[in-house]
């Protein structure tokens, strides 16, 4: 037992270890080699870094509930991107234009409407045709970029109110809107999952989906339900970018499901399902923007800092299995 | 037959599995151009010895000799390059090859470059499948052929090589009549060739017409060798379910309630036709025959996983329709599956939540489930079923078999249900745990379940029923109150032999 008990605290507490080991490496490599003259673990600095992590951070956790689930979303990206131009071209609109900034709330609706249903969308034909996931919102990956360069061709699409850039820009205690929206996120969300009954069939869904059929579980309502909680995040992403910056280039949003799902998968959570947690996704989400600015801080440019990234992914993949093997080896009769 | 090397010769073979003796000093012999049947019941070791024999499990002591070379097994490929060949009852066979390709898999015959060699290749095997008389061509692709000549396309490719003993696994499984005549003709032309065949199966009227002698394991160990020609049906079953098993029936007469579920002419297309049974409350119905009669998909029709083609079903008098498990639990039926990692655990999640899983939604507090309630469920059934696990937290995949079934049967007894079906109760549980379960199945038919109870071991049956349907083919072929069967007819009711159809 107290091994088990040993396990799970090795598994559960690697990524923070990793989180501790960057900050101190890139601390101590910044000042000792003068790599850098300003100091890496320093307030304003980790602010920053949670606000940057933000729209990767919100898709992270809703990509790990449908990860959990035994399922996987590609088409987050282009859900972030559709949303954000929903949100600003109607502020555009004549009738939103005449209700003044009384517009901002609703424009923010639309947007989180979008994703919504992209996200049911996603989810009905999953459940509704029994096609893989994978597929079908690799699908929908192309189909809905495709309707973002529908909407406004190549061109931007943008709308600058500064009632919206202050409300994003504002602080609680440092902490900017999406920073703070992405933690309201990771708790709410971890609350679902560990104490509610949806949290709990998500898990079961995702282990074993014949058990959970069996238990009496509506496992196609359920799956479409965290597809709609996707979308719907991807939407808030959006928003508490978009809502700051103003414009939105049809090539945002690419790569953000890779980002996720490499988030995920650094935090724990198994790629067929059954396992993974919101806490250990924060960790995956945190741990890739220290990278970034950590390696930036020492002077290395993007090509290497993904290059990194990927190997440690690979790295980190390759010493789980090791650490399940050993659980697993028993034999069947 | 003594002049005669054998083909294949096994000596003192042992295998054993945590808590469980699989095989325990088994020896026997197969000679050349012989058939030999291997017997025994379901998890007599059978599949074990011939794992074994394939080199896909080492023994833990023992020899095995071809023509009198001692020869160690150590994977696949070396049982095949000594001429031990398997035709298995499930295929594993590439749909989307051609019947060449699926024959030499592996080592296709190859040009400069790498480049196969497709002329060898199709004349090689349009020479073996002329020998087998079959009405494909190399070409065809596997896919296209029906079961009965994908099952001559592993035939063919037992015989590419210079094969010394071919096992067939219960190959008339899945054949027709028609098509097993071919399949003995085949049978019948390798013995002819000096091929020493090992032949399982179930089926005594096969096994006495096709084979020269039989050997009969039991419970893991050799219970011997008899000619085929001098002997009967009654005395292989007797050494294939002896009598050293303890099987003090439950004698005890329990006050019978009203009648919980009737069934009437429940057809499910092929699988299952023309059931009729009742289960009354306090009983327990058991269901005994061999693996693909049709008694799982009794239960999985009864718990909504299949819909019927025909039939009714009648709850406490009442007809119902039961269209999906959720629709089941609600109507009081719970099913504890036959297997219980694939179809009953979340191997996952720990005791507690396993447990609650099927009425979690209702144990909670807000918008949270509720902790205290789900540990007083998980605390009560642990007590009232003697289930040993660390803590609710352990997860339920580090459980043993006996304690993981236990948490299945709680999950459902939790649910207050009218029946439980039960499906292989004890399946892969060892034989400490394998009694307490079926006590604890009797303690529940005597607190008013009504209990229906599928097993393919005949002691189990025996042991834990009150009647006894015994299946066959998708048939019900009698029922027997379990005061008056006897073995041999239960064994005959199941084997299909005439005259015994109620």
């Amino acid at each position: 037992m107290q091994n088990e008990t040993l396990k799970r605290l090795i598994k559960n507490g690697a990524i923070w270890a990793f989180i501790v080991i960057q900050l101190v490496f890139f601390e101590v490599a910044g000042r000792w080699w003068s790599l850098s003259d300003s100091a890496f673990m320093d307030l304003d600095n980790m602010l920053l870094l949670l606000k940057q992590s933000a729209p990767i951070g919100i898709i992270a956790i809703g990509m790990t509930v449908v990860m959990i689930n035994g399922n996987i979303d590609l088409s987050v990206g282009a859900t972030y991107a559709l949303a954000g131009i929903v949100m600003l071209d109607s502020m555009n609109w004549p009738f939103m234009e005449a209700m003044g900034d009384a517009a901002i709330p609703l424009a923010w609706l639309f947007a989180l409407f979008t994703g919504a249903i992209l996200g049911l969308i996603n989810g009905v034909i999953v459940w509704k045709t029994g096609v893989d996931a994978f597929i079908v919102t690799l699908g929908a990956m192309l189909g809905y970029r495709g309707l973002v360069f529908m909407y406004n061709g190549e061109n931007p699409t943008y709308h600058l109110n500064w009632t919206m850039v202050d409300f994003a820009e504002a602080d609680i205690l440092g902490l900017q809107t999406p920073a703070l929206v992405f933690i309201a996120v990771v708790l709410i969300v971890w609350l679902m999952m560990t104490r509610t009954v949806h949290g709990r069939n998500a898990y079961a869904i995702g282990d074993n989906r014949e058990a959970a059929v069996n238990a009496g579980i509506r496992v196609g309502p359920h799956i479409v339900v965290n597809f709609v909680l996707i979308g719907f995040l991807a939407a808030l992403s959006a928003v508490a970018f978009y809502s700051g910056s103003g414009s939105v280039n049809p090539n945002d949003g690419m790569l953000f499901e890779l980002w996720a799902i490499t988030a995920v998968v650094l935090g724990g959570t198994k790629l067929a399902g059954g396992r993974g947690s919101i806490i250990g996704t924060l960790g995956g989400v945190i741990a890739i923007q220290l990278l970034r600015k950590g390696l930036g801080h020492i002077g290395a440019d993007t090509e290497t800092v993904n290059l990194v990234i990927g190997t440690i992914l690979i790295a980190v993949l390759f010493l789980d299995r090791q650490l399940n093997r050993k659980g697993a080896e028993e034999l069947k009769v | 037959m003594t002049d005669h090397t054998p083909a294949l010769r096994l000596e003192g073979i042992v295998k054993t599995f945590p808590g469980v003796r699989a095989l325990d000093g088994v020896s026997f012999s197969v000679l050349p151009g012989e058939v030999h049947a291997l017997m025994g019941e379901n998890g007599a070791g059978k599949s074990t010895l011939m794992k074994v024999l394939g080199g896909i499990y080492q023994p833990d002591a023992g020899k095995i000799f071809i023509e009198e070379r001692e020869t160690e097994m150590r994977g696949p490929l070396e049982a095949k390059a000594n001429g031990v060949m398997f035709i298995h009852q499930e295929l594993s066979l590439a749909e989307e090859l051609s019947v060449a390709e699926n024959i030499y898999l592996g080592e296709l015959p190859r040009k400069s470059f790498g480049r196969v060699d497709w002329a060898t290749l199709y004349s090689r095997t349009d020479a073996i499948l002329e020998k087998l008389k079959v009405g494909f061509n190399a070409r065809t692709l596997v896919g296209d052929l029906s079961i009965a000549n994908q099952q001559m396309v592993e035939i063919a490719r037992a015989l590419t090589v210079d094969a010394k003993a071919v096992i067939f696994d219960e190959p008339t499984a899945s054949l027709t009549d028609a098509e097993k005549v071919v399949l003995f003709d085949v049978i019948e032309g390798l013995k002819a060739q000096g091929v020493g065949i090992i032949y399982i199966s179930h089926r005594m009227e096969e096994i006495f017409k096709m084979t020269d002698r039989i050997s009969v394991l039991r419970d893991g160990e050799y219970r011997g060798t008899l000619n085929t020609a001098e002997t009967n049906e009654d005395e292989i079953t007797q050494m294939m379910i002896g009598r050293s098993l303890d099987i003090s029936r439950n004698v005890e007469q329990v006050e019978l309630g009203p009648v919980a579920l009737r069934v009437e002419n429940l057809s499910c297309g092929h699988l299952f036709e023309d059931a009729t049974f009742e289960v009354r409350e306090g009983e327990v119905l058991g269901f005994y025959g061999l693996v693909g009669a049709g008694r799982t998909e009794i239960a999985e029709t009864l718990f909504g996983l299949r819909k019927p083609t025909s039939g009714q079903i009648y709850l406490k008098g009442e007809a119902v329709k039961i269209t999906s498990p959720i629709d089941a639990i609600a109507k009081g039926i719970s099913l504890v599956p036959e297997s219980r990692k694939e179809q009953g655990l979340v191997l996952g999640m720990n005791c507690r939540d396993n447990m609650t899983l099927p009425q979690v939604g209702d144990l909670t507090a807000g918008p949270f489930v509720s902790d205290g309630a789900e540990i007083s469920i998980y605390d009560q059934y642990r007590d009232r079923l003697s289930i040993k696990s660390p803590s609710w937290k352990t997860a339920v995949g580090n459980l043993s078999g006996g304690n993981q079934q236990k948490i299945v049967i709680g999950k459902w007894l939790s649910m207050q249900p009218e029946v439980l079906i039960v499906d292989e109760p004890t399946r892969g549980i060892d034989v400490g745990s394998k009694s307490e379960i079926h006590n604890l199945l009797r303690g529940l038919a005597k607190q008013g379940y009504a209990v229906i109870v599928i097993s393919s071991e005949m002691p189990e049956v025996l042991h834990v029923s009150d009647r006894i349907v015994a299946m066959y083919h998708g048939r019900i072929m009698r029922e027997f109150c379990a005061t008056e069967v006897t073995e041999d007819s239960l064994i005959q009711a199941i084997s299909g032999i005439e005259g015994t159809a109620a």
